[in-house]
């Protein structure tokens, strides 16, 4: 009977993608073809940018166009040493017999949609396989890290907040260099610290950066700051709570990062 | 009487991508859990007018289409929306002359049980509502059902869905 079949088939696909993740290339084929659904949901907003670009007035204009130059100059100053800095790096680490520096490129990339289920943070991006997008990859945005690539299709890909409850991530406290492991807790403003003992060294406004450990996240890229921790003497571990340095619900363009093994060093 | 048929499907397969598109509209944070299930609902009025055209296999197309899209596990809304068709099936006539706030009521429990059982999912992947704010959809659907019938009404007429 229909009603038989339709409840084993679904039964069966909930099974298939939840423990074995099997189907990824039928949800890359259903992604493909729900573009055209997330492009006329995006519609408004690209409405009102579009109203926000070509129907403002001249001196609004003029005003920001010069503070972009002025931060664009700011920024650019403040890069001039990077070439030399890296150039350091690369000796040094030669030096200590390190491995070799890695040279990260990135991808910008435009937010098409959000997941609307609030416990699912997860996000749609324009850009997918034809751009070398990959399962896995980094996704920051100015501030800080957002998340991973979970999904790809031809022309869109899915990525994973790294607010989302079932998302964790390696990082290390900037400052001192301990480890401990961040997690997604289902709010967007917060994520769990784990791991940190009651007496190790870490306060309140530390800036907790990837360790990159664990090969998926690429060093150095600011995660999150620390906002409060809870000492019980009476538990092994301290409960830490950082809030994410990336605007996790307000960014439209983010970055994809494409590391890559330089080739002196080593 | 081919075209007539022909007619009648596109109009069905326009509401569905219009409530697709609803489902994935961009909502501010604080709206987010009170969005109605409007492919749960657009499916739940056809399947009581039209209930040879709009059936399980329908419910079962419609829910991976959504998993697809909201990044669920596959299978989930398809599980959900496929009782809930079954739901429609089995009670379609008594529901035709409910009066509009009894029609609310009972869609209130369909939306409910769809919820419950997408939730019953969702803790098998671990990331399960910590609250009851996952029933919420129920209550702004219910409410809302008023006027997707009104509306879904007219459309069918219109076109002379058969």
């Amino acid at each position: 009977m229909r009603l038989l079949l339709a409840i084993l088939l679904s039964l069966g696909l909930i099974i298939a993608d939840s423990r074995y993740n099997s189907l990824e290339t039928t949800r890359s084929l259903l992604d493909t073809l729900g573009t055209p659904v997330y492009w006329v949901a995006d519609l408004p907003l690209r409405l009102r940018d579009w109203s926000d670009k070509h129907l403002q007035s001249r001196p609004r204009l003029a005003d920001d166009n010069e503070r972009l130059q002025r931060e664009n100059l700011v920024l650019q100053g403040r890069s001039q040493q990077m070439a030399s800095l890296q150039a350091e790096n690369v000796r040094l680490r030669a030096l200590l017999n390190s491995t070799a520096l890695l040279r990260d490129d990135v991808l910008v990339a435009e937010l098409v949609g959000v997941s609307p289920d609030p416990l699912r943070h997860q996000l749609v991006l324009n850009k997918g396989t034809q751009d070398g997008v990959f399962v896995g990859q980094p996704l920051i945005d100015a501030d800080g890290l957002m998340g991973q690539i979970v999904e790809v299709s031809a022309g869109s890909s899915r990525a994973l907040l790294i607010t989302d409850a079932t998302h964790s991530i390696p990082v290390q406290v900037n400052r001192n260099g301990v480890r401990a492991i961040a997690e997604g807790t289902g709010s967007l403003s917060t994520l769990e610290i784990r791991h940190i003992s009651a007496t190790t060294d870490i306060e309140v406004g530390d800036l907790l950066v990837t360790s990159g450990l664990g090969g998926r996240f690429p060093g150095g890229y600011p995660v999150a700051l620390v906002s409060e921790i809870e000492r019980d003497p009476g538990q092994t571990f301290a409960r830490v709570l950082a809030v994410p340095s990336a605007a996790l619900d307000r960014s439209r363009h983010v970055l994809l990062v494409f590391s890559t093994a330089d080739e002196q060093g080593e | 009487m081919l075209n007539q048929r022909a007619q009648g499907y596109w109009v069905i397969l326009a509401s569905f991508f219009v409530a697709y598109v609803l489902a994935v509209l961009p909502m501010p944070l604080w709206l987010q859990w009170a969005r109605p299930e409007w492919v749960a609902l657009t499916m739940i009025y056809w399947a009581i007018a039209l209930p040879h055209r709009v059936g399980i296999l329908t419910g079962l197309a419609l829910g991976v289409g959504l998993d697809a899209l909201e990044g669920a596990a596959l299978g989930q809304n398809a599980f959900a929306l496929v009782v809930v068709a079954l739901l429609c099936l089995t009670l379609y006539q008594r529901l035709r002359v409910f009066s509009l706030w009894q029609q609310a009521g009972t869609v209130f429990v369909l939306i409910g049980i769809n919820q419950l059982v997408c939730q019953w999912v969702q803790n098998l992947d671990g990331v399960g509502a910590r609250s009851l704010l996952f029933l919420l959809p129920a209550v702004s659907s219910a409410l809302l059902w008023p006027l997707v019938l009104h509306l879904l009404r007219q459309v069918r007429r219109h076109y002379m869905v058969a």
